[in-house]
Order: C-alpha cells, then structure tokens, then sequence
C-alpha cells in the first residue's frame, strides 16, 4: 500500500469509545501512520485525515453522539473538515458528525427496537472523496453492530448517499441508506464498520478497499496542501 | 435515623442461624452494633462463605501445569503461551434476574467483567448460559427478552464481545431461572494483580462510582434464601448497572495498574465494601482501618449499616504504595471517575471502621473471613430417583416417520436456532472473533499472536436431573468435545454450581454427587479447575428445585488459529466422516422429551477414555488440515449434528448412519458420548480414518455433501429450506 505509507491518520477517543483500537489497528494493517487522540485535547496533531469509531460516547445516555459533539476536541475537527480534508465516520462516529452537524440527517432507533449484530451487503452510490476503490455500483459486505442506526434523512437538505443496504435495511432506515456524504465529498459517514472487515481470518476483507479510498483521499489531500 | 437495637430476632431475620448469633458472641464477647450485624450476616450469607458447599469443593482438582492461580482469587489465571495468559470465570445472577431480568442480567454481565479486569486482563469474551421455563409461557418470554437485552445492554455498551453460551427451556427452572455469566480476558503473564492488602501503612483507595443505597442485601437476602411470595418486593435488592461507567473504570484500572503503585486491587461485588476489605485483609493477613464518610456517595445521609452493605455498581477497593496516592489519583481524575483515601492497612489484623467519629464496626478478620463457619449438611437420594432411570425402550413403538420427527426436533426450543439470541449480542468488537456464536465453540484470536481460545459452556440439565454424578461428567465432556472440534486442545474449567436450598438433603446430595462427578471427569481428562461460583438456594416454596446444574465453563487453546475448523460444512463434494460409536440408549434425550413426552432413563453411558482419544484425534486432525468442518454430536444426536452443518452452510448432505440395534431413532437421535461428524476433502478421507485408527477411534466415510436435501439413513428426506424454516422460526415467532 504506498498509498497509504506515511499518511498520517488520527481516530478520536471519547469516554466510551469502544472500536478505536480495532480502527487504529485496521488502519495500521494498510500502512497509515496511525495515532489515537484524546477527546479532551483541543488542539489537534498534524493530520491528513480523521477515524471517528463506533462505540457509546458518554454511554450514548442522552442521545447517541449528543454529548461527544461537546467534547473539547470537536471545534478542531469542525474546522479540520471546513478545510477539506477527509473525515470518516463509523457507527457512533457517524452518529457523532450528524449531531456535530457536519453529516446531514440522523440515527433513530432500530424499526424493531433490537441492537443487531449481523454481516450486511452494501452498494457504492457516490463515495465522495473516498472514491478511489468505491467506483457507483460496487458491493460490499461489512458487519452491522448498533441499537440506533436508522438513518432519517434532514427534509430540508437531501443527503448525497454514498452507501445504501442491497436486499432491504437491518434497522428502518429511511430508503435503506446505510451512509452519507457531505456536499464537499470530504466527510463520509456510515454505519457498517469497515475495520471490522479487513482480515481474512475474521470474515469479509471488502472494508480494506473503503479504508484505503479514505487514505488514498487523505494522501490526496496532503498532496493539495 | 438511629440505628435499631441488636436482638436475636433482628439477627434472625438477617438470616443468621441461633448457632451463628452465638458464634458472633463468642468472637466479639459482647452483642455486636447494628452494622457488625450487617457485615456477619453477608459475610456468613451462603453466596459470600460457601459454608455448605466448602468441603465439596476442597476435593475438586485445581492443579495443573498451565495453572498460575487457581480458585481463592477473583478469577482463574492459566498459562496461553507467548507470556499470555487468560483470566476467567464464570458467576450466577440468577435470583436478581428473575426478579428484575434486564438489570438482573446487566449487572451479573458487569460484576464478572470486573471480576477479569480486576486481576489485570483486558476482557476479550463473554458467554452467557441461560435456562428458563418452557417458552410456551408468557411470563417466560418476558424473562427472556430481558435478560438477553440487558446481557446485550451491558456487553455492547462496555465493549466486550458476547460470543457464545447456552440457552436451554425446562419446566423446572419456570419460577427460578439461571443467568450464569463468563467472561475471559488476556493480559501479560508478569502483570497480574491480585486481592491483598499487604503493606503496614498503606492506603487503601475507593474508586469507581459513588456509593447509593441500591443492591443492600443483595447476597444475604436475594442470593441465600429461596423464592417465596415475597419475592417481587425483593427487586430494590438488584443493583443498576451503568456499563459506561465501568468502561471508563476497565481504563483507568488498567492504566493505574501500568503506574506500578498498585499493591492489590478487588472488585466490590456481592456485600460491597464489606466483602471486598475483609477478604482482602484476609489474604495478606493483615487489617484496615476505614473512615465511610470519606466514601463517595450518590445521595446525603446513608448510615454506616447501608454504606457497608450497599451493592452499587462500577466500584473498586485498591491498596497503594504509600507515597504514590497521587499517580493514582491522576489516572482516574482523567477518566472522570471518583477516586479517595478511605483508609490504611494495620497490622493487627482488626477490621475498624469509624462513622461520624465513631467506632461502628472493631471485628478481628480472620474468625469472619477465613474461618467461617462450615458446615456437613444431611444428604440424601430424591425418592423414586433410581426407578425414574430406568426405560425400557421396548415399550416404546419404533419411529415411523423420521423425517418428521428430524423437522420436530430441528424445531423444539432446545435445539432451534439461536440467533434471535446472539444477534442482539456485540459478538465482534475488540477485533479477535474468529469463529462466531452459533456453533460448538467460539474462537477469539489473542491479540498480537496466531495463537486463539475456544470457549464453551455446557451442562445438561436433564442428564444431572436423572443422574447427577454423570450429569455433571457429561458436563466436563462435552465442553471439551465443543472445543476440540474446533481444533482446540482443552486446558481448563470454570464451574457454576446452581442448585436448590443446601438445608434440603435432597439438594445437598444433588451437589455432592455433581461435584464428585465433576472431580472425576477433570481428574481424568486432566482438566484443572481454577475458578467457579455456587449459587444455592433455587427453589421457590411449593414449587421445588431446578434440576441440578454444575455449568461447566470450558477454555481451549489453539496453537495456530489459521487452522480452526468451522462446524458448518465449507463446500459440495466433501466427504462425510462419522467418529465414534452410538450405543443402543436414549435415556434422557432430547429425542424422547420431544417425541413421546418423556423423560426417563439413565443419561448415556460416559467413556471418558474415549473422549479423550477423540479429542486428541481432533487437535491432530486440525493441526494437519485434513478436516474442513467438525460437528460434535450431542443433544438431538447425529442426525442433528449433520442436519446442522447443512442449514447453517445452506449445502445439503446424503450420508447412512451407523446402526445400533434395529431402531432408527437410535441411529439417528441416541446422544452416546465422544462422538463427532467432520467433513473433509475426499483426497485426505483415507488420511484422515488411518489417523483415527492411530488414536483409536472408530471412523467411516458415511456419505458426502451437497445438494439441496438433508438425507439422512435411516429414513430422512427433507429438502435443506424446510429443514432450515423449522429450525430458525422457533425463536423469532414466540419472542417477536
């Protein structure tokens, strides 16, 4: 992956994150030079691209991702998107940027009101900036993990769906979108988990190509600046 | 409030025989104050001093050469390779989940996940057996779906993946259901911590939560008593459980634990601060002095009574290095989480404990600790036992129509598909699962090696209720067999013992013989046993016991986990080898309580030699890659297990069973032990029966698999989608 060597890459750590270590090992398995930042930081490193992992930020008690959108860290990452560079969003990581408001839309309860763990089929519609392995069309198959992952879609802002669920959605979600995109293309935010599908050993490996087209546009980016 | 006057009737009602009132006279030469009264009657609560059951217990084998601390700790620790070793134990939540069954459930999920982090390991699975009522009754459903969300609930939110168990209906757990919960972690062999307070003049830190009125009396009252009509106004005796708090507590233990200021740390589970400080002070012969009004508490004016007994969730009890406070104050005000000094380690072996300037509690330790009381309870035979194992399966008409009863049994909540259950579950997070629940065992990689655990619950209940002594042998070997199917060689035990009332000598016998059962299987498989619990007391009045249950919780070790085999079959065209010998005997089974209503007989015949073989047969086999999948046959028997392998991989099978004697539900339904079905590739079929030969197991190809049919001789025929719509339907349509 010479892509992605040198690329360095930061995935956030809330009280109750629980896929950080899986992202920062997924990430350090393609190459990325990879490093955890603590939510009480409020200045960031020197990024070329950010992981927000999946988990129950705050015990996800009020609402999923309402309390992480306040941690000290998350006025950096705003400014960190405004400036173009890529930002991925993973289950409550994807929660977290709609209620940061940098991915449109939000996560409601599952329809039958059941966390569901399972392996799902997903489709390509328009990856935005992470589309160097995700051409419009291509399938994927990625676990679901997660009690409130019914997306609804923002009536007044009609969200670009980067990803929706083949063969009907395992949670509600309105026209079985899986993940979004912001308008720029630079913030994707989905509830499948790629980095728990990059090792043969453990099952599906099809996350690696949505991980590397996150690092191919992080290295992309670096190369704009 | 003051607090009340110590009679012996206040001393009674805290479940505190006459003979214990005058023990605790003798100890102290004087009445004890109320909340002395309050710490005897939970440290000498059956759940805290294992008083009737010590003297089985001493007889168990908990040595080995993989044993690096055996039963006495919060968990077991054995040797996994590589400088890893894995921490476990199993634990019961049972009266609490009946009661409340999604807190029930959570907080007996959180108190095993401290339980492991406690002594150092990172939780890495959890497993969950679970027994209830039949599922045709309401009120049952009702426990079920609480006590699978708050088991998910509490895993998914804390972040430790639930990988598998046991969910098992029998009649006899209808007003008294089993949540029995085991959880495996990993840490570095030179990084375990252990429970003691050693170091004269030592600080003894409280962190975690704060400290509130919930779960008091939790062990003596809810745990060490029987149900009765009172039972529901024992619900403020659970505890809340708030899963985000002890993943904040997991990471700030583990980093204080990284300063190396630690002297010991303890868990406060069952009887709280009181349980937690005596049995630390214990184990280092040593004593505390504590102040409670330095504890941290959720709510204004909680008495000493309440603070030493309160059961709340999410906290610690640690001795520091003196001098070295303030690192571990650091760590956990990073983490947001209450950290104080509420005392110092003695010397003199006193436990004393001030309150508003005053000295409540002045009891020396060791007389309530170590040196409990135990006591050799009356056992005796249930009546009518010995005729209830017998079956004379003459009297029996011959199965007329197999592949209906295969669709029935495929169908019977026992062995119907489990995943309504497992798919509630986090079964993958922490990145290691590498066989996942719904098969013989789990496996989870351990993390920065190739190396793997495969993980397993067992325990028959109707085999102990007919016979417990080999009820509880059928226990020990079929965990081994689920593990070594996948390639494992099985390592090592942890046990939870749930019972009825230890004053019952029907009970007690029950135990006796189920623990000496047990012994024996460990002793002959070499199987130490380094960690367990014993849940008494499961019976509610005018309705009986459960059947016996010594749950076994069984670890494996895999050397290469690229090598792990599947049960469900990987492709069309293998070959389909059956291993082992069925014997002419259904006593017990699942095939006679489905088909005919009945449960009688002895439960199979046990060969503990040849499970032995076989399980080394199957390591081998593994380690050489001569297998593509490995089923173990048990309950339901082999037409079961290869009906199985085919619904779970969508690839249909045509194989004859060997017979044994002239009736095919033998043949197709008999449970005889040490027993498997494999597929392979038809190139290594003689490679793999001359191996078997090697071992000593008896082996034959019985047929191959693909196709869209479930054939099995003798006498079943059915199409792969309607044997799969009877097995997965069972669950989603009674519990929604």
């Amino acid at each position: 992956m010479s892509g992605a060597s040198g690329v360095r890459v930061g995935v956030l750590v809330f009280p109750g994150s629980l896929d950080d270590r899986d992202m920062v090992r997924a990430f350090a398995r393609l190459g990325a030079d990879v490093q955890p930042v603590w939510h009480k930081d409020a200045r960031l490193p020197e990024l070329d691209g950010i992981g927000v992992p999946g988990g129950f930020s705050y015990g996800d008690y009020l609402r999923t991702g309402a309390m992480a959108r306040f941690s000290p860290v998350m006025r950096a990452v705003v400014d960190f998107a405004a400036s173009g560079r890529p930002l991925l969003g993973v289950c409550n990581g994807f929660q977290i940027l709609c209620e940061a408001g940098l991915l449109p839309g939000a996560l409601v309860r599952n329809r039958d009101l059941k966390y569901v763990c399972q392996d799902v089929r997903v489709a390509v519609e328009d990856a935005g900036d992470f589309r160097a392995e995700l051409p419009p069309g291509r399938a994927l198959v990625m676990p679901v993990k997660h009690g409130e992952g019914a997306y609804v879609p923002d009536p007044e802002h009609k969200p670009r769906v980067a990803f929706r669920y083949v063969g009907g959605s395992p949670n509600g979600s309105t026209d079985d979108i899986a993940g979004v995109t912001n308008t720029a293309g630079n913030v994707v935010g989905l509830m499948p988990h790629p980095e728990h599908a990059v090792d043969p050993l453990l099952g599906s490996t099809d996350g690696g190509a949505l991980l590397r087209s996150f690092l191919a546009a992080c290295a992309a980016a670096r190369a704009r600046r | 409030m003051s607090d009340p006057e110590v009679t012996d009737a206040l001393a009674r009602e805290h479940g505190l025989s006459d003979r214990e009132i005058a023990l605790i006279g003798e100890i102290l030469g004087r009445r004890p104050t109320f909340p002395e009264l309050g710490v005897f009657s939970v440290m000498w609560s059956e759940h805290c001093s294992y008083k009737s059951s010590k003297r089985y217990l001493r007889e168990l084998p908990t040595h080995g050469a993989c044993v690096i601390q055996g039963p006495g700790e919060n968990a077991g620790v054995v040797d996994v390779g590589e400088g890893w070793v894995a921490v476990f134990k199993i634990e019961s939540h049972n009266h609490p989940s009946y009661v409340e069954p999604h807190g029930g459930a959570a907080t007996g999920v959180g108190g095993i996940l401290r339980d492991v982090f406690t002594m150092g390991a990172r939780p890495l699975a959890s497993l969950d057996s679970l027994r209830f009522g039949p599922l045709d009754d309401p009120h049952q459903r009702y426990l079920v779906r609480g006590v699978v969300a708050g088991i998910g609930d509490y895993g998914n939110a804390f972040g430790c993946a639930t990988v598998g168990g046991e969910v098992t209906f029998h009649p006899r757990y209808r007003k008294n259901i089993l949540v029995n919960a085991m959880n495996v972690g990993i840490a570095r062999a030179d990084q375990i911590f252990l429970a003691k307070a050693s170091g004269h003049g030592n600080p003894v830190l409280y962190v975690g939560s704060k400290t509130g009125r919930d779960g008091i009396h939790g062990a003596s009252l809810l745990a060490s008593a029987e149900f009765d009509e009172d039972t529901d106004a024992k619900r403020p005796t659970v505890q809340l459980g708030d899963p985000f708090t002890e993943k904040l507590l997991l990471e700030a233990c583990l980093e204080a634990m990284a300063t190396g200021a630690i002297v010991g740390i303890q868990d406060m589970g069952a009887a709280g601060l009181t349980c937690s400080s005596f049995e630390m002070a214990s184990r280092s012969g040593t004593g505390i002095e504590m102040d409670l009004d330095r504890v941290p508490q959720r709510e204004a004016g909680m008495s000493a009574y309440e603070l030493l007994l309160s059961e709340s969730q999410e906290r610690m009890l640690l001795v520091a290095q003196a001098g070295r406070e303030s690192e571990i104050e650091d760590v956990f005000a990073k983490w947001d989480l209450d950290c104080a000094v509420v005392g110092r380690v003695t010397g003199d072996g006193r436990m004393r404990v001030r309150w508003h300037g005053q000295l409540v509690v002045d009891i020396p330790v060791d007389p309530i600790a170590a040196n409990a009381p135990v006591y050799d309870r009356p056992r005796a035979e249930p009546a009518g036992l010995a005729a209830r194992r017998e079956l004379d399966l003459a009297q029996l008409p011959a199965e007329a129509d197999p592949s209906g009863a295969l669709l029935e049994l495929l169908a019977s909540p026992n062995l119907c598909s489990r995943e309504w259950v497992y798919r509630q579950y986090d079964t993958l997070v922490g990145g290691s699962t590498v066989l996942r629940p719904g098969g013989d065992a789990a496996v989870v990689r351990i993390p920065e090696t190739e190396r793997g655990l495969a993980l397993s619950t067992d325990c028959n209940p109707r085999y102990c209720a007919q016979d417990p002594y080999t009820g509880a042998q059928h226990a020990v070997a079929e965990a081994a067999r689920n593990v070594a199917v996948t390639g494992a060689r099985p390592l090592a035990v942890t046990n939870c013992l749930n019972f009825g009332s230890p004053e019952r000598p029907e009970s007690m016998w029950e135990f006796a013989e189920a623990t000496r059962g047990m012994g024996d299987a460990c002793r002959a498989l070499e199987l130490p046993i380094v960690s367990g619990n014993v849940s008494f007391y499961n019976e509610t009045s005018g309705e009986g016991a459960i059947p016996p249950t010594p749950t076994i919780g069984m670890v494996g070790l895999v050397d290469d986990v690229t090598a792990t085999v599947p049960a469900a079959f990987r492709g069309a065209g293998d070959d389909v080898v059956f291993l082992g010998t069925t014997r002419e005997e259904l006593g017990a089974s699942e095939y006679l309580a489905v088909r005919h209503g009945l449960e009688r007989g002895a439960p199979p015949a046990l060969d503990l030699a040849a499970e032995r073989r076989l399980q080394q047969l199957l390591a081998e086999a593994a380690e050489r890659r001569l297998v593509r999948s490995a089923h173990d046959c048990s309950d339901g028997g082999a037409a079961i297990a290869l009906a199985e392998c085919a619904i779970r991989s969508g690839i249909g099978v045509d194989a004859e069973l060997p017979a044994a004697g002239p009736r095919p539900e033998v043949a197709l339904f008999a449970e005889s032990c040490a027993r498997a079905v494999l597929s392979c590739a038809p190139a290594d079929t003689a490679a793999l029966v001359e191996l078997a030969r090697r071992h000593g197991v008896p082996a034959a190809r019985i047929g191959e698999t693909g196709g869209a049919r479930i054939r099995i001789r003798p006498g079943v025929d059915v199409s792969l989608a309607e044997a799969h719509d009877s097995w997965s339907r069972t669950l989603p349509e009674a519990l929604g």
